[in-house]
């Protein structure tokens, strides 16, 4: 590998059909889930089928982009040189509002004030062709 | 458990037990490699059986050294022909599935001498490739929603310890007396001592929570202390139907009960709660045992945080105790009110080339045959509980209850 490969964040890669509309949505800056058309169940990731009933049929939606830290933590050393350069970086499982809890990097100039419970908001992160999902706190109410 | 007539079935299933056991004594090897290693381990613990390669019928390979053509690859190179053939490839956990599956073929009386092997050069590796994992020929769905966020393993388990210490008041100082424990059992243990020294350990001695919380922060709030070794390694365990274990060279460790499960992230998921919470009980239940009848807890301790949660998982405890549980050195060998946790020293200070599962089965028949460095005076009953993957994301876990006669 190149110096240059290297400094780059590992990237989702295609084909993968399941993730790739979530992706191309993520372009855009929307931030989508999918509910199953038969029994309304909550999909995510994305899938191709229902997780809940037997349905083959789901529904994009576009979330908000709010949600709540459910966990937290804080890389303090890696093995990857674009994340070594990001340390410290807190990483979450971010629980979205709409009911969908997904893995984000907390974008903040001070990882250390990132807590459990602490309500945060999607901030794009544009890497090349791809738009990935961040999130950033917001003032809490 | 009652069964029928009021009679306590404690234990009455004798089915298949192990007869023979090896444990690599080197953590770093210059040369050897890991299929050497299985092979080497093989020998010696089907010697330790006074069994010879003729008498294997069953193989379990997780796949370590031959992925995707598990067992077949390992059968050809040691020239066995097997009746059964299993490759469960769950990193650290797998060598718990492999013992439950073998439990089940030699009940099914598929097969009388099953052979589990396990090899790896993890630490030379490391430091001839870096530390980058491997990313696999295809992307899936879960890959590409979260390799760009670049969580390590460490962080992984982070998330679960945050989550832990939110939830339940847990604290560094309580996870930390895990790693002391650990510690106090691999002073005892001359191969644990030997490894911490061919891995450079600095200040080699019994540690106090003191120094686990002052040691450096790796990904909050697990500090360096709070996580495992990585070293090179292996070993191997035999088991046998009842007849073979009879006529064994040792006193045979009956296999008494087993679960499986797997965890894996979902919408709404309480992820202090391993998939212990769903093996354990399986295989208690099968072997007609309580927690508190274990002796020995040979529980996989890739980070404090695992063993705690699956302490609790287990019902050593209620969930969110676990901190006021393991205060104190309860879990030592020579303090009464627990079960002696990871006699050999443990993934945190001893041996952990990456997937650990087989250790805790080789421990477990140390202390029941006698033989342990941090012997319990006659243990009669233990657990060994292999969690491999990742806590924060997806896990696979197997329980095995281990009894003696
Ligand atoms: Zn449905």
């Amino acid at each position: 590998m190149t110096p240059d490969i290297e400094a780059v964040r590992p990237l989702p890669r295609f084909p993968e059909p399941d993730t790739e509309p979530f992706y191309a949505r993520c372009r855009e800056h929307r931030l989508s889930y999918q509910t199953c058309r038969k029994c309304g169940a909550i999909v995510f990731y994305p899938r191709s089928h229902c997780t809940r009933c037997t349905s083959t049929e789901l529904m994009w939606h576009d979330s908000e982009g709010r949600g709540t830290i459910y966990s937290v933590t804080i890389m303090r050393q890696h093995g990857h040189p674009a994340f070594r350069a990001r340390l410290p970086m807190a990483v979450a499982l971010v629980d979205v509002d709409e009911g969908f809890r997904l893995l984000a990097e907390i974008v903040t100039d001070d990882p250390f004030s990132v807590h459990i419970g602490q309500p945060v908001t999607v901030a794009w992160i544009t890497e090349g062709e791809v738009t990935l999902p961040g999130f950033t706190p917001v003032a809490e109410s | 458990m009652q069964g029928r007539g009021g009679v306590r079935v404690v234990a009455s299933d004798r089915t298949a037990a192990i007869v023979g056991i090896h444990e690599y004594p080197d953590r770093r090897v210059d040369g050897t490699s890991a299929m050497q290693i299985k092979a080497r381990s093989a020998a010696r613990a089907l010697e330790d059986a006074g069994l010879g390669w003729r008498d294997v019928d069953a193989l379990y390979d997780a796949g370590e050294t031959a992925p995707g053509m598990a067992g077949a690859v390992m059968a050809e190179y040691f020239n066995l022909h097997p009746r059964v053939v299993d490759g469960t490839g769950v990193g650290g956990s797998s060598y718990e599935f492999h013992a439950a599956h073998a439990l089940a073929a030699i009940r099914e009386k598929k097969a009388r001498v099953a052979l589990l092997t396990y090899g790896s050069t993890a630490k030379s590796d490391a430091g001839r490739a870096g530390t980058a994992a491997p990313r696999g020929d295809r992307p899936t769905p879960a890959a590409n929603m979260e390799t760009p966020w670049g969580l390590t393993l460490i962080g992984s388990y982070a998330l679960v310890a945050a989550r832990h210490m939110h939830q339940y008041g847990t604290t560094a100082e309580e996870l930390a007396e895990i790693a002391v424990t650990t510690r106090y059992h691999a002073m005892r243990n001359p191969e644990a001592v030997r490894a911490l020294e061919a891995l450079h350990f600095r200040d080699i001695r019994e540690i106090t929570a003191a120094d686990v919380v002052a040691s450096r922060m790796i990904a909050d709030p697990l500090r360096l202390l709070d996580c495992c070794m990585v070293s090179d390694g292996g070993g191997a365990v035999v088991i046998a139907d009842a007849e073979v274990a009879r006529d064994a060279r040792r006193r045979p460790v009956w296999l008494l009960g087993s679960g499986e499960a797997v965890g894996y992230p979902e919408n709404g998921r309480d992820i202090t709660v391993t998939a212990g919470a769903q093996s354990g009980p399986i295989a208690f239940a099968q072997a007609g045992l309580r927690p508190e009848d274990m002796d020995i807890a040979m529980i996989y301790d890739s980070f404090t945080i695992t063993v705690m949660a699956i302490l609790e998982d287990l019902g050593f405890c209620a969930k969110g105790e676990g901190g006021a549980y393991v205060a104190g050195g309860r879990l030592r060998f020579d303090r009464p009110g627990g079960p002696a946790l990871n006699t050999d020293g443990g993934g945190l200070s001893s041996n952990h080339p990456g997937m650990r599962g087989l250790f805790l089965l080789i421990e477990a028949v140390r202390q029941l045959r006698g033989d342990s460095t941090s012997q319990v005076p006659d243990a009669r009953y233990a657990v060994a509980h292999g969690n491999g993957g990742q806590l924060g994301t997806r896990h696979a876990a197997s329980t095995i209850i281990l009894g003696r006669d």
